[in-house]
């Protein structure tokens, strides 16, 4: 069991973005947790600031530093992985870029007291996002000797509807020097984001508003970078295990639930004031049916673009460290990792 | 300790109230901000008022549901009358005393038109022309943060000014964090005025006797760095700009201050939008709490999707032991001391079974959801036992016609 073939062989920076709401950094941890297990070493990257990573493994804010926050479950054959996580800051990552070109590690202190990074981020907002993506980016290449340092890098990316602007490195500091390191830089991390060794996740629920957004965020993705970037899978998350066959759906759906043998059956059961409890219950049924049919209109749509698709479970009692291993799990038994 | 009870928010008392003059509905994305801005439009316009919804970002199909496929910057008339959805039956249809006068106007948020207008508005045409076509400019006016958060307030003033409408409600931008919406004005505001940006126009302004002065106070290390990162032609873009700016109107920070000052007026009342989920109620908790720092009027909170049952004194253990017994058993060849409990076939739908276990199990599965729900909603009140609340039941569709927002105005919960 140890050579397992996965649907993203070869892909080494995994961005995943999603609506508000579709559960984007959990699913992010989740698919670190699959990538890292079999012994691997994968680093989770946050780039919002909002320290979403911390609340999913439930440990104390990350400072911009690299640390173990997590290990994959091994198995009798195989050793458990590790996951190390970043909460990346442009302004902590600017510094550091001007110390790695300009030796300015001491000025750095006196430019955060000036806001001179505050203001250099905002006059130019192509500046931040090539910072942070410059972040993973060099992550992915960090290597150790002749080997890297990381096997895998996940990005906890903006939402679908800022990710092409954030992707599309080259286009976003095209107004701003047009040679020079910023400009060298950034097309180093367009090369990295525009090979084959990154792949764009996208993370939805059965809505109509999450699924649109994913379609126009694949399309979107064919035009942005060096000749389009890789689109990768799609996560459908929060999805319920069908408890209706097709004509149960049907019937529901259409709100003809025969609410007397309902009543039979419920009082075979024991239960009381049956006749009220069935068209109670009908009427959830066929709120049920309903909303199913609808997600199943959602899943068609999503069935488009022609990505894989992997489907994750509802957690329902909160997402804890177990429920994050669980949806790991699927993503893994679906072959995404 | 008794679980805190939450005073009712009376949401048609609140659009009733001709002193209410505008409603900004806030929280973070996906909790059905701008569902709830438009079904609150919608009925306050039903009950007689002359209302305007500003968006930011709708459904495609809830835009043209509500007769807006152009949506331009221009506040349009809605056709609210005389349209309802047969799926909806009687739920959902227009009042039958129509109107008693009232209206609806929708309009999306153009971010760059709208700058684009006050910059026309307040410069003569070459000056106007001159800061349109500046690179910096453009940046700014269509991708930095704030803007579109600084512009939905801008509107929200050229709207209340025109005095046009007698109630104006305000979905508010999409931000990361919902904090935003109250941050990102001022920042731009102050960002604008601000000491670096005055420093490095003054070159430009006093013919370089203040740019020896900034030399001298060690400015030039950082006119130096920035050059470095971001190029001459950016700086001096940006140092263009401003100074045409400057001699239009007072000062960014004193717009970005009077939109402020509109919020806190009497008449304006914010609605936090949240769903049932811990982050989404998080972030709730937050706004509430700046929102009293602020002194914001807050009305209350809109608990959105949220879950109940037709059936509610059937508990969960009770509906699972009930299907439980209707479970045929298992088949005598079966490993009756596997671990796999029976349930486990049922549940993954492959095996027929009588539509009574199906409603059992999807009864109990929504009880649990439901008891889910009201732990996080009881932790909310704990935390801000004051703050009315008012529950929005989950919608089996997703709602994009003007009767799926009557529904969803018919459930705001009456006011005790």
């Amino acid at each position: 069991m140890s050579a397992r073939d996965t649907d993203w062989e070869g892909v080494r920076l995994h961005v995943v973005t999603g609506k508000g709401g579709t559960g984007k950094t959990t699913v992010a941890a989740a698919l670190a947790l699959a990538l890292a297990s079999g012994g691997k070493r994968v680093l989770l990257i946050e780039v919002e600031g909002r320290q979403g990573i911390a609340q999913v493994f439930d440990c104390p804010p990350l400072p911009y530093q690299e640390r173990k926050v997590a290990v994959a479950p091994g198995t009798a054959t195989q050793p458990g992985g590790e996951v190390f996580a970043l909460a990346a800051d442009p302004e902590q990552a600017l510094l550091e870029y001007l110390a790695m070109f300009y030796n300015l590690r001491h000025a750095g202190t006196a430019l955060t007291k000036l806001g001179v990074v505050d203001f250099a981020t905002t006059i130019a907002p192509g500046l931040r996002d090539v910072l942070l993506t410059g972040k993973a980016a060099e992550a992915t290449r960090r290597r150790k000797g002749s080997k890297h340092v990381y096997d895998a890098v996940v990005m906890d990316a903006p939402p679908t509807g800022r990710i092409g602007r954030f992707l599309n490195v080259t286009a976003e500091v095209s107004g701003l020097a047009r040679v020079g390191p910023t400009r060298s830089h950034a097309d180093t991390v367009q090369k990295v984001i525009s090979s084959p060794e990154t792949a764009v996740h996208f993370v939805t629920v059965l809505e109509e508003m999450p699924v649109q957004e994913t379609l126009d965020g694949i399309a979107e993705l064919a035009g942005l970078g060096d000749g389009g970037l890789q689109a990768g899978g799609i996560m459908i998350n929060m999805v319920h295990p069908l408890v209706l066959s097709p004509d149960q759906l049907r019937t529901a759906a259409s709100g003809s639930v025969d609410e007397d043998e309902l009543a039979m059956e419920l009082k075979a059961a024991g239960l009381d004031d049956s006749r009220r409890l069935a068209a109670a219950l009908a009427a959830e049924l066929t709120e049920h049916a309903r909303t199913v049919t609808g997600q199943r209109t959602q899943r068609r749509r999503l069935a488009g673009p022609g990505q894989p698709r992997y489907d994750l479970p509802m957690i329902t009692d909160g997402i804890d460290l177990a429920g994050l291993y669980r949806i790991a799990a699927a993503l893994r038994d679906q072959g995404a990792a | 300790m008794a679980p805190a009870v939450s005073p009712q928010l009376d949401v048609d008392r609140l659009i009733d109230d001709r002193r209410t003059r505008i409603i900004v509905c806030c929280g973070s994305g996906g909790v059905g901000k701008t569902t709830a801005a438009a079904a609150l439009g919608l009925r306050a316009a039903e009950r007689g008022r002359n209302v305007v919804v500003l968006t930011v970002d709708p459904a495609r199909r809830l835009a043209q549901s509500m007769g807006l496929s152009s949506l331009d910057n221009t506040p349009r008339l809605v056709p609210t009358a005389g349209e309802a959805s047969p799926r909806h039956g009687t739920a959902g249809s227009p009042p039958d005393a129509a109107q008693e006068g009232g209206s609806l106007h929708a309009m999306m948020l153009d971010m760059k038109r709208t700058f684009d207008e006050i910059v026309e508005a307040h410069a003569d045409p070459d000056r106007a022309a001159q800061i349109l076509a500046n690179p910096f400019y453009q940046s700014l006016s269509s991708g930095f943060s704030g803007t579109q958060e600084y512009m939905a307030m801008e509107k929200l003033g050229q709207l209340r000014r025109s005095d046009e409408w007698d109630l104006i409600v305000v979905d508010t931008p999409p931000s990361r964090s919902a904090l935003d919406f109250l941050d990102a004005p001022q920042r731009l505001g102050r960002f604008l005025d601000g000491r670096l940006l005055r420093l490095l126009t003054a070159p430009a302004k006093l013919g370089g006797r203040a740019y020896l002065r900034v030399l001298n106070a060690g400015f030039g290390v950082v006119t130096s760095v920035l050059t470095k990162i971001l190029g001459a032609q950016v700086l001096r873009d940006a140092q263009t700009f401003v100074t045409a700016l400057d001699t239009m109107f007072g000062g960014f920070r004193e717009r970005a201050d009077y939109t402020y000052q509109l919020l806190r007026a009497p008449g304006t009342a914010f609605l936090v939008i949240a769903a049932p989920e811990p982050d989404a109620l998080r972030e709730a908790s937050y706004f509430v709490e700046r929102l009293a720092v602020e002194g914001m009027p807050l009305a209350g909170l809109i608990l959105n999707r949220v879950h109940r049952s037709p059936a509610a004194r059937l508990s969960a253990a009770r509906s699972l032991a009930a299907a439980e017994s209707l479970q045929p058993a298992d088949p005598p060849n079966g490993d009756q001391h596997g671990s796999e409990p029976p349930a486990r076939a049922v549940r993954a739908g492959t095996e027929p079974h009588s539509l009574a276990i199906a409603a059992l199990r999807l009864h109990a599965e929504r009880m649990q959801l439901a008891a889910a729900e009201r732990r996080l909603a009881e932790s909310f009140t704990a935390a801000h036992p004051l703050i009315p609340v008012a529950e929005v039941p989950a919608q089996a569709e997703d709602v994009h016609d003007l009767a799926g927002l009557r529904v969803i105005g018919e459930s705001f919960p009456p006011g005790s």
